[in-house]
């Protein structure tokens, strides 16, 4: 974007969001919370870990797409958040693509 | 802009100010927000800071002159080789384009006043000063010997040297790193001039964005591993000790998730003056804009998948060591890609072989083979045979000196009449290239072949049968270092004795280039207004001067 | 500036002038709103490469992570994580005054007591530290762990107090900054013309909550069914 369309962009920029959406994801979070916390007390075998996570993923997007006002701005910033936990992702999964498959080899073997 | 004649007025030898003359004293420079004499602040800095790293290289080849170790005993020449990684990679390599050409240029180029974060800017400086600061007097007051790399658990439970003090100066250091890769980012996508859109930008705008990618999102991972050793180290608790439930694997793929990208940093801006130089001095615009553009970015992405390449006989997975070993023969292709657009570039244009346009060719040859000879060390098989043998040695000098050094030297000189006001003695220039150019093959090439043959690396003493290849290496070392003092020398001459340049010696065509040399403080008097593609090079037209 | 304007300036009703880079307050403020982004973004590849080494060693022992995690306190994990969203709300609420109101009071009650919140948050974690300490579970010579596998175990301290000591750190300077701004709007710095600094400030906080969400579920809630 160059100095031409600053004015387009500054009103997606600058949204007020209604207090009613701060105070709705507001309670949200704390249900997710509560929800998080009595799913950990049930035995889900290995499920355990995705529900926490997952609920864990619905929670900061709430945070960033409402609170952060990532859903209101232009599509710039949430293009790069997208890169960066790409990023995290990258590093993550190779590392895990190492130590994952570090017993295959002795498998194959033996 | 058509032609180099209209705006090639002469610059105004005294009366009109310009960010040299606009001040005066010690105060106008360490409190500047001017983009420009950051950069210069930053060329004072990384300046000294090779001059100390080449002095440990200097003694490196002297200790392997001969096969016995008789000038410094195994500890010392452990520190020597760590020490001189330490402050090249991090200290000279990896700020050098980007802090000094980088600054200078990129407000310039886009047609800004400044960055978007001049403050920022400066305190990058004083942050690079501290980190500096405390690896000096880490070096000073005994040194470290762990490898730039600091492996664990040698790093932490076997090293007695100062590893500490010098982790906590690159982790500082990193921070300048961040900050000038987030005022980059952020003054590319906010502040070009009217009229200048993605695919208007000179390519070095894109190779500095495509840096910066890698500053801001690799340069944290390194942060916070450092981090770790150093709190594992000061306080015995066990992260990568392994004979505390750590892995010290794991040290090393944190490392190379930042340390292999880094490599991209150091080569990534040089392309990026390479394409400007070969642009200019061929009179075309680049074969394949696009293409050069966007492998930038290519490069930067698939330079963070291949780290595992380091790791082959580190006993990683030998799964994990496939998947690696194909993502880096990935990255080849965009690397080639620019290698072949800019020798079609070359193709039928008016060239002139200007001191500047030496070093990008000898870039180009330099690159090819330190890119081609990282496809042998990417093959599983050949890896396990040559690893951590000079070939390797061989082969990131051929990418971080053969390349980088040699298009950050050709950016100085380009750029040095911008800078400056002063042109440089060209004809001293070209023997200068053509010195570090012979010095550089003759240092390195040998290598290889040592290498080949199976001389490991970070040895003071080696059997005698590698001695005339270690003779030549240690020559081509000094022919090398004359050729880097030369033009410290008259670089230095031509501030005071060197021609008044023009606002366009070279006849080029980016925005730097319309405005006075040197510039003024806020750069354009008023902002320029871009019309249409850069490099709208006439083939006619041979380089002025 | 014109002597009226300057009494305004002072009188707190005029936004800063722009900086002699921009063209325009527009291009400031979203320049420094991208510079704040493309700050968390490296904040999230440091927080990230901790995320990561947790990754690889609760893979590597799950058993030892399900056991040192219940050691932890859920109950004031619980509460801190309900404080620590309650401090984002006001936060949030903070940017909305300022967005909407000349309402300088109201913006620093806001910011006080999204302070409030930060602190009281701190100040359960230092309960929490207290009490790893005293049961020897802060990694180091002193550590003593009485189940299983104390060697696995210590490596989940390690990553717990350093995680969480990190968070905490990014709370501390964050109450600092709100500390600034809060005297600043009580001084009717900000308005609908000018609330770039709360904005940014919180877009920061709210990155330090998210943060938190991630941590919480990873630390405290490995095993808690068995």
């Amino acid at each position: 974007m160059t100095r031409d369309d600053h004015a387009a962009a500054s009103t997606a920029h600058d949204h007020v969001v209604p207090l009613s959406v701060y105070f709705g994801i507001f309670a949200t979070l704390l249900v997710l919370t509560g929800v998080t916390t009595a799913v950990a007390f049930v035995d889900l075998g290995r499920m355990n870990v995705f529900v926490a996570l997952t609920i864990a993923v619905v929670k900061a997007s709430l945070v960033l797409l409402y609170f952060m006002h990532l859903r209101y701005t232009a599509r710039l910033t949430p293009l790069m958040v997208a890169i960066a936990f790409f990023w995290l992702a990258i590093m993550i999964v190779l590392t895990m693509a190492d130590f994952v498959s570090r017993g295959w080899f002795t498998g194959l073997l033996g | 802009m058509e032609t180099a004649e209209r705006i090639d007025e002469p610059a105004r030898p005294d009366g009109g100010t310009n960010y040299l003359n606009v001040n005066y004293g010690i105060r106008s420079w360490l409190l500047t927000v001017d983009h420009k004499r950051i950069g210069l602040l930053y060329l004072g800095t990384i300046t000294v800071m090779f001059a100390l790293g080449g002095l440990f290289a200097l003694l490196i080849r002297l200790e392997l002159l001969t096969p016995a170790g008789d000038l410094v005993g195994p500890d010392t020449y452990n520190k020597l080789f760590t020490m001189h990684g330490i402050i090249m990679v991090f200290f000279f390599l990896i700020p050098s384009i980007p802090a000094t050409l980088g600054n200078f240029l990129v407000p310039m180029m886009i047609g800004a006043r400044d960055l978007a974060f001049p403050k920022l800017n400066l305190a990058s400086w004083y942050i690079f000063i501290v980190g500096s600061l405390f690896t000096l007097w880490a070096v000073f007051t005994g040194g470290v010997d762990t490898g730039w790399t600091f492996y664990t658990p040698y790093s932490t439970v076997g090293s007695h040297t100062k590893v500490i003090p010098v982790a906590v100066g690159v982790f500082i250091n990193g921070f300048s790193s961040i900050l000038t890769g987030l005022n980059f980012i952020v003054t590319i996508h906010r502040m070009r001039a009217p009229g200048l859109t993605w695919m208007r930008l000179p390519l070095f705008i894109w190779a500095l964005y495509a840096t910066s990618i890698i500053f801001i999102l690799g340069t944290p991972v390194i942060a916070i591993t450092l981090a770790l050793v150093g709190v594992e180290r000061g306080l015995h608790i066990g992260i990568f000790d392994p004979a505390l439930g750590g892995d010290p694997v794991l040290f090393q793929h944190l490392f190379w998730f930042y340390s292999h990208p880094a490599v991209y940093i150091m080569i990534l801006p040089s392309m990026g003056v390479v394409s400007e130089l070969i642009t200019c001095f061929s009179r075309k615009a680049p074969f394949g804009y696009e293409f050069i553009a966007i492998s930038s970015l290519a490069i930067a992405f698939l330079g963070f998948l291949v780290w595992g390449h380091h790791m082959f006989v580190a006993g990683m997975s030998p799964y994990a060591s496939l998947i690696f070993s194909f993502l880096s023969f990935a990255v080849a292709i965009p690397s080639a890609v620019k290698v072949f657009n800019w020798t079609a570039t070359l193709y039928k244009g008016a060239i002139s072989f200007k001191a500047p346009m030496i070093y990008a060719l000898g870039f180009i040859g330099l690159f090819t083979i330190g890119g081609l000879t990282g496809l042998f060390l990417a093959s599983l098989g050949l890896d396990v045979h040559v690893h951590d043998t000079y070939f390797v040695v061989a082969h990131f000098h051929y990418i971080m000196v053969g390349g980088a050094l040699m298009g950050y030297l050709g950016g100085i000189h380009f750029w040095w009449p911008k800078i400056t006001g002063r042109m440089y003695p060209e004809s001293l220039a070209r023997i200068a290239a053509l010195v570090v150019f012979l010095g550089f093959n003759l240092t390195f090439f040998p290598q290889f072949i040592l290498g080949y043959l199976g001389m490991p690396r970070r040895y003071n003493a080696y059997p005698d049968e590698f001695q005339v290849l270690n003779v030549m290496s240690t020559a081509g070392a000094s022919i090398l270092g004359i050729g880097y003092l030369m033009p410290f020398c008259y670089l230095l001459w031509s501030l005071r004795y060197g021609q008044r340049a023009s606002a366009n010696p070279w006849g080029a065509t980016g925005l730097e280039w319309q405005t006075p040399s040197p510039p003024p403080t806020e750069n354009f008097a008023v902002t320029p207004i871009v019309e249409g593609p850069a490099y709208h090079y006439s083939e006619k037209e041979a380089v002025l001067v | 500036m014109s002597e009226r304007a300057t009494a305004t300036a002072r009188r707190g009703s005029l936004p800063p002038a722009t900086a002699h880079q921009f063209d325009d307050a527009i291009q400031q403020h979203e320049a420094s709103g991208l510079g704040m982004w493309v700050f968390l973004l490296t904040e999230i590849l440091f927080f990230g490469g901790l995320f990561t080494i947790y990754t690889v060693y609760r893979s590597l022992y799950p058993e030892a992570f399900g056991h040192a995690s219940s050691t932890l306190d859920i109950q004031l994990g619980t509460i801190n994580t309900a404080v620590l969203i309650g401090s984002s709300l006001t936060m949030a609420l903070a940017v909305h005054t300022a967005q909407v109101s000349r309402n300088g009071r109201l913006v620093a009650l806001f910011l006080f007591a999204t302070i409030a919140l930060g602190t009281v948050f701190l100040g359960i974690k230092a309960i929490e530290y207290a009490q790893k300490f005293h049961e020897h579970h802060v990694p180091g010579p002193y550590f003593h762990y009485e189940g299983a596998d104390p060697q696995q175990s210590q490596l989940f301290f390690c990553l717990y107090f350093c995680m969480t000591g990190l968070h905490a750190l990014h709370m501390v300077i964050g109450v600092c900054v709100l500390a600034v701004l809060g005297v600043m709007a009580l001084r009717g710095r900000f308005g609908p013309d000018y609330y770039t600094p709360v904005e940014l400030t919180g877009l920061y906080w709210h990155f330090v909550d998210i943060v938190w969400i991630f941590l919480f579920p990873l630390l405290y809630l490995v095993e808690r069914h068995t």
